[in-house]
């Protein structure tokens, strides 16, 4: 009887956890006010500089742009159907919108968590449509399959903003905003020539660890980085992928380092995770990375952890992949209700990390880039 | 003749030994090693050469493909040990043993860290708190699964069901929606080494032996299986059944707990979003490949073992072979399809008509 009531307590104890956790998780909720963030100011998006003067004088701005809206009660409303909230970098995404499109600049969000259900994506934008919000913004799950909904979106007359993914079969959206992965892949291979004929190494043979086969950062950063290799005649040994996440880094480059032992000198991760993974794999094969070392680890997505090891020396360069898109939306919004036509894809500015001694001069397509040096400041306001 | 008598008694007894056919899938698996090596010009036995490797932050440690196995194979030979029971008591299958493990990973990570700490290098609370706390995540899932399971008399499938979407949503609740990154050495012990020896295999060895002692020491093993053949022939002759078919669920969840401990040390943080991400699956293919009927009743440990090695021996050797990732899954399945179908029950009789008709053709 006793073990009885004890599981009957156990289970209630349970549902409650399950009824909190669908609670808080079933979407919908309109987002409190929270505090404007850096570089939030349409001035700032369209001139992105990392002086901190600058941001602060570009909060001031936001601040008195925002009273004024607020002032003539003119406020916008805007509904925001996001992918989920699988990772760090999804989660900084989030929070850049609500942070950007909040109470205080004049903003009404709703915000719909998709948990990465397609269908309840496209219900979520009809929900929206139905709402008669000002603006859409969609981060898509699926790149097809949008045709439909975003004409429902023009005949009701809300433009509609895709951030993040793309859209493949439909054009009826304003604009898109986010990141150029193949530009990043370009950056990585261009910096690994730069470094490699600073440091007088002669051959490169690279391992890759990719990401989620298919994902349009696998794909660019992949075609990117594998275009330079193709021009300069490096060998990239294997590609395998460690589906963006630690463990299947560490799996992978187990594996490699017993097929490739002493085989290679540079191991391209195209996350920060699998780099955590490929660090532990290399020390438990006493292969020796990061800067000075026998072996170039390369990382993209640059979030505050990847910088501390940056920072701590074991990551060689880290591209940024920036999940800040909120500030260049509401530059395109600006623009939109202004009656001016925004650009159709609107690529977000990314940095280049790296400590001193890596820090090199490189250009892409001829357009010469600037990396920035991991410090304790650039650690801390890394989302 | 009296040779020859022994030989085929012995043959017999190899032909019904019943992890025969799960012996030979891993035997299988590993000799595609042994061909490709060869075909390549290495050693054709380097696949199983273990060795001493020096590392950079672990001392001296073993090395090796077969070390691999043990080692990444772990997690899933634990949550098969208390999904074959489970099986066999209920005839159904726990599916939500990963994202219980995601649960526990992240109940545990998130005391270690303190609520809302993205990362940390101190912990917050001693270890043996966090330990303890992941055990209990894993036991209260496996009781509130068995709750509904044996006293409610709701389906396997769907009562796990249940905990299989909520468990991982409530594990990114307790992480505030983020990685919890706990970059402390002790907490990477349970996925690190002990002296040479990877941890988990240890850890894997112990809830192996607690198991198979406790199965064989007491009438344990015999209860469940009668449960699970008969559950009402069974009340009848005695045995509370329901607290039974309770308690496999019970052991199922507190291994479920103990795998994502290992695998949340692995990388001393808490990823709910992908820890133990379809391992549910890789347990009960774990089962099926051990030659255990998934209808319950009669169980064999040791197969569900061998099955789970298995699994880690093909992922391993397709690493190993370099087969390029977006085709991996399409092998492992080809290879899946062939090792459950010479298991099958018909194919299984098929063979045997043939030996009987020729021993019947040499009589």
């Amino acid at each position: 009887m006793k073990k009885k009531l004890l599981s009957l307590v156990l289970s209630a104890v349970m549902v409650a956890g399950l009824v909190a956790g669908c609670g808080s998780s079933a979407s919908q909720t309109t987002e409190p006010a929270a505090e404007p963030t850096e570089a939030a100011a349409t001035e700032a998006a369209a001139e992105p500089t990392e002086e901190v003067a600058d941001v602060e004088a570009a909060e001031a701005e936001i601040a008195k742009e925002a009273a004024d809206a607020v002032a003539d009660g003119e406020t916008i409303t805007i509904g925001f159907a996001q992918v989920g909230h699988e990772s760090d970098w999804r989660t900084a995404s989030t929070k850049s919108c609500q942070d950007v499109f909040s109470a205080d600049n004049g903003y009404d969000l709703t915000f719909v968590d998709c948990d990465n259900d397609s269908a309840a994506q496209l219900e979520a934008v009809r929900g929206f449509i139905e709402q008669g919000l000002d603006y859409i913004i969609i981060d898509p799950i699926v790149s097809t399959g949008w045709d439909t909904v975003l004409t429902e979106c023009e005949d009701a007359g809300i433009p509609v903003i895709v951030i993040d993914r793309t859209i493949d079969d439909s054009d009826k959206y304003a604009a898109w905003v986010g990141s150029n992965f193949k530009t990043e892949g370009l950056a990585a291979g261009e910096w690994l020539k730069a470094y490699a004929e600073k440091n007088g190494i002669k051959e490169i043979n690279a391992l890759v660890i990719s990401g989620t086969t298919g994902a349009s950062a696998q794909i660019g950063r992949s075609d990117g980085f594998k275009e330079i290799a193709d021009r300069e005649g490096w060998t990239i040994l294997d590609e395998q992928t460690g589906d963006f996440t630690e463990e299947g880094g560490q799996q992978v480059m187990e594996s490699y380092c017993k097929s490739y032992d002493g085989k290679f000198n540079v191991v391209v991760c195209q996350n920060d995770n699998e780099a955590f993974g490929a660090m532990t794999a290399m020390d438990n094969a006493g292969v020796k990375y990061g800067p000075g070392n026998d072996v170039i680890l390369i990382s993209f997505d640059a979030c505050t952890a990847g910088l501390e090891d940056v920072k701590a020396g074991k990551i060689t360069a880290d591209f940024e992949c920036n999940p800040l898109a909120a500030p260049f939306v509401e530059e395109v919004i600006a623009q939109l209700a202004a009656g001016e036509e925004p650009e159709k894809e609107v690529y977000m500015e990314e940095h280049w990390y790296a400590l001193p001694d890596a820090i090199v001069d490189f250009s892409i397509d001829g357009e010469a880039q600037t990396m920035t040096e991991v410090t304790d400041d650039v650690i801390a306001a890394q989302y | 003749m009296n040779t020859d008598r022994k030989k085929a008694h012995f043959l017999t007894k190899v032909k019904n030994w019943p992890l025969l056919l799960p012996v030979v899938s891993l035997i299988l698996v590993m000799a595609v090693n042994i061909v490709h090596d060869a075909a390549t010009g290495v050693n054709p036995l380097s696949f199983f050469i273990i060795s001493l490797n020096e590392t950079t932050s672990n001392g001296t440690i073993l090395y090796g493909r077969i070390i691999d196995i043990l080692n990444r194979g772990s997690e899933v030979a634990i949550l098969a040990l208390g999904m074959t029971l489970v099986v066999s008591s209920s005839a159904g299958t726990d599916i939500s043993v990963g994202s219980v493990m995601s649960l526990s990973a992240s109940f545990c990570c998130m005391l270690l860290a303190g609520y809302g700490v993205s990362s940390t290098n101190e912990l917050a609370v001693p270890l043996v708190v966090g330990v303890l706390a992941a055990l209990f995540m894993g036991a209260l899932c496996g009781a509130f699964n068995g709750t509904l399971v044996a006293y409610l008399g709701i389906q396997p499938m769907v009562a796990t069901l249940i905990l299989f979407s909520a468990a991982r949503a409530i594990g990114l609740l307790l992480c505030n929606d983020l990685i919890v990154y706990v970059r402390n050495d002790s907490y990477g012990y349970f996925g690190g080494f002990t002296g040479p020896i990877p941890t988990p295999i240890i850890i894997a060895a112990i809830c192996i032996a607690i198991v198979a002692i406790t199965l064989n020491k007491t009438s344990m093993g015999m209860y469940i299986q009668s449960v699970g053949i008969n559950s009402k022939a069974s009340r009848i002759a005695g045995l509370n059944s329901k607290r039974i078919i309770f308690l496999t669920y019970l052991i199922c969840g507190l291994f479920a707990g103990v795998a994502g401990l290992v695998n949340s040390s692995r990388i001393t943080s808490a990823d709910s979003n992908n820890i133990g991400l379809y391992y549910e699956m890789d347990a009960i293919l774990a089962v099926a490949l051990g030659g255990n009927s998934l209808g319950g009743g009669k169980f064999n440990l040791a197969g569900s073992i061998i099955g789970a090695y298995t699994i880690q021996a093909i992922t391993t050797t397709l690493y190993a072979l370099g087969v390029s990732t977006d085709q991996a899954p399409v092998f492992k399945a080809i290879i899946v399809i062939i090792i459950v179908a010479i298991q099958a029950p018909p194919i299984k009789a098929y063979f045997r008509k043939k030996s009987l008709e020729k021993g019947v053709a040499k009589a």
